[in-house]
């Protein structure tokens, strides 16, 4: 059995490098992004993410961010299961009614400093969802949004932008304040 | 015993639906199907609510027949399904949060979607004021010593949606698991009454992001249906095309996922590598990695791209180089076999009862696939197999899958060898006056339904009923006599939608 194991663990052709295009621009960029977030927090970025009423599209593309080709851990970029350890709160959807309450908690007990970062179309003013009786609109109709990242859903690219452009603004007000 | 024929006999034929019959019966034929439903003799597929009527899509196991039975009700009640077939009582609860008509007889009134926080009740009905103060949600008891609770969520720890689970556990055993949903709720059905047949198709493909082609295309097929429209070849060979994409994408991501959850990440993250791969091919072939906004009523909004066949092909060389490995891994490796078998086990009577779709149905000995069983095209002229297993258990749930990317792998080959030249998209005809249409499209989880009233050419009408419905309450059966810590298994592998759900 364990022969079996080790077999299938070190079999060929999972020992191989994944087939990963060298995808430079991701890399500078994330790279960038853990520069950034080292600069501005002395340490590694954690994220909670919040769906506040999203198709599931953005968490989708939110989740991509993780898997090997964006690998965006290896920058210092953690996606984190509490509020209470994060710096960025990234929020999708319109926000619905029936979220409202606990979107306003997750905010609440995230520390300071704290950034908000709404993700996709629906998150900036409830996209194709706004004007039901059953949403609320935008994230910012809530909580304070620092940035918003625009797409349907964006692509991993757009978002490691989206978190750049954030930490490199508050990186500049941090020296001109 | 009588057959759907007779039963559509029994009831006054409505014109205009297509492509099955629709008939308005009284409470009596209502009940009569209520009960058929119960003996197991018809699956139940969709129940839901205008303000002054109830519909109910049912089939006929053995011959595949379909209809739609309605019931007016004036006095703004109908006699409860659910009472006798539980698969139902979810979705009267829903018919009376959004328009006020009432079960009667329902053993479950609570309401379902509403949480008393949308400023109104009834939305779709006669709406009232909201209660002045929302009244605590009634959980279902559950005594006895040693007994305690575990609440979760809406917001859970990882990426995923909002969802209230109430377990109660004796130890470390699982003895009831109660789930609250509707915070994803977003008035979908209520958005879509009015609206174009281009908004309405937007609007379907943001019902559940991970089945946006599965969505998109089950609302063209229903608005097809209902104007007598013919797309083009093209179009129907490059739809199939998309949810083949879609199902292989996912399928690949659950896969990994659900070893995630045994803690096993090796295969999370080759499965991830893959899954990526299908989506890069399908923004390159067709613009959005997701294929949102391509299926709309008339045909496709977008061809595929230049060079777009090949980068599929060979995304799809490289899973047949790759997969094969990880399906062995899977099979080999005892420490995760021995977290996926014989855990979350749905036995068979109970998928045939809430015809449950998709692979939760198919690992537990249900064989309904809407590909195969309705063969609507381009499947009927395309070879493929439909694996069906019995254990139901994760494991089963896993393999279920796996036998189902090799499927997609040689449907999209077909497809793609076999791309009929020419239009992608034909005129939509604004369609006169009244028409009705339904349609019911395999998505990667199962059957989704939209059935749909057109009124000079706007949606007066429509209703989506995503596979979660009858998939959801099996996940609660299946939990209990687990461990806690088997919960997300289990809950992965069905991998209910939240938000196709909620709507
Ligand atoms: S922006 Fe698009 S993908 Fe994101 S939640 Fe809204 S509809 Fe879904």
């Amino acid at each position: 059995m364990r022969k079996l194991l080790f077999e299938s663990v070190f079999r060929q052709p999972l020992t191989e490098r994944a087939p990963l295009p060298d995808d430079a621009a991701v890399a500078e960029l994330a790279t960038a992004l853990g520069q950034a977030a080292r600069r501005r927090l002395g340490r590694s970025l954690s994220i909670r993410e919040v769906d506040a009423g999203s198709c599931n599209g953005c968490e989708l593309e939110i989740h991509a961010l993780n898997n090997a080709y964006y690998d965006v851990e290896r920058f210092g970029l953690r996606f984190v299961a509490s509020p209470r350890h994060a710096d960025v709160l990234m929020v999708t959807g319109p926000v619905t009614k029936n979220m409202r309450e606990a979107l306003e908690r997750t905010y609440h007990a995230t520390p300071n400093p704290k950034w908000v970062v709404a993700v996709g179309d629906c998150a900036r003013n409830g996209g194709c969802f706004a004007g039901s009786y059953a949403v609320v609109g935008g994230v910012s109709e809530v909580i304070p949004v620092d940035l918003h990242i625009p797409g349907c859903p964006p692509a991993p690219t757009a978002m490691l932008q989206g978190l750049l452009a954030l930490l490199e603004r508050t990186d500049a007000d941090a020296v001109t304040s | 015993m009588p057959s759907l024929i007779d039963l559509t006999l029994e009831g006054r034929k409505v014109g205009q639906h297509r492509p099955w019959p629709r008939v308005v019966v009284d409470a009596s034929v209502w009940i009569f199907a209520a009960s058929e439903l119960a003996h197991g003799r018809w699956s139940l597929l969709g129940l839901w609510g205008e303000p002054a009527a109830v519909h109910m899509a049912i089939m006929d196991g053995q011959t595949a027949e379909i209809a739609v039975v309605s019931l007016d009700c004036p006095d703004r009640t109908f006699p409860s399904v659910g009472k006798h077939h539980p698969p139902a009582l979810r979705l009267e609860r829903t018919i009376n949060d959004l328009f006020g008509l009432s079960a009667e007889g329902s053993p479950d009134a609570r309401p379902w979607l509403d949480h008393d926080r949308w400023g109104v009740r009834f939305p779709l009905g006669d709406r009232i004021d909201a209660l002045p103060k929302a009244a605590p949600y009634g959980f279902l008891a559950a005594e006895g010593d040693g007994l305690h609770q575990i609440a979760v969520g809406p917001v859970h720890a990882g990426i995923i949606e909002p969802g209230h689970f109430r377990f109660t556990a004796s130890g470390e055993t699982v003895v009831r698991l109660e789930q609250r949903l509707g915070y994803v709720h977003k008035g979908i059905d209520g958005l879509m009454t009015g609206a174009s047949l281009a908004r309405g198709v937007q609007l379907a493909g943001r019902t559940s992001g991970d089945s946006t082609v599965a969505y998109a295309y089950a609302f063209s097929r229903a608005a097809e249906a209902a104007l007598g429209l013919v797309v083009p070849d093209r179009a129907v060979f490059l739809r199939a095309l998309l949810a083949e994409l879609e199902r292989l994408a996912n399928h690949l991501g659950d896969i990994g996922a659900i070893c995630n959850d045994a803690s096993f990440a090796l295969m999370h993250a080759h499965c991830g590598v893959l899954r990526e791969s299908v989506l890069r091919a399908a923004g390159a072939a067709f613009g959005h990695r997701l294929m949102r906004d391509i299926i709309v009523p008339g045909g496709v909004s977008r061809d595929i791209g230049a060079g777009g066949a090949e980068t599929i092909q060979a995304t799809l060389d490289n899973i047949r180089l790759r997969f094969p490995a990880l399906v062995e891994l899977y099979d080999n490796t005892a420490s995760l076999q021995d977290r996926t078998v014989d855990t979350g086990m749905l036995k068979p009577p109970l998928a045939r009862q809430y015809a449950a779709g998709g692979y939760v149905g198919r690992a537990s000995g249900r064989s309904f696939d809407a590909r195969r069983t309705l063969a609507y095209p381009p499947y009927d002229a395309l070879r493929f197999d439909v694996p069906v297993l019995s254990e139901g258990d994760v494991n089963a749930r896993v393999w279920i899958r796996i036998r189902e990317v090799e499927q997609s792998i040689s449907l999209i080959e077909q497809i793609l060898s076999r791309l009929p030249e020419g239009l992608t998209r034909k005129e939509v005809p604004l369609g006169g006056e009244v028409r009705e249409g339904m349609a019911i499209v395999e998505g990667f989880r199962g059957d989704v339904l939209v059935w749909l009233r057109l009124r000079n050419g706007l949606i007066e009408r429509c209703h989506m009923r995503d596979p979660s419905w009858f998939q959801w309450p099996l996940l609660e059966a299946v939990i209990e006599n687990n461990i806690v810590a088997d919960f997300p298994l289990c809950n992965k592998s069905f991998n209910c939608s939240y938000s196709g759900h909620d709507l």
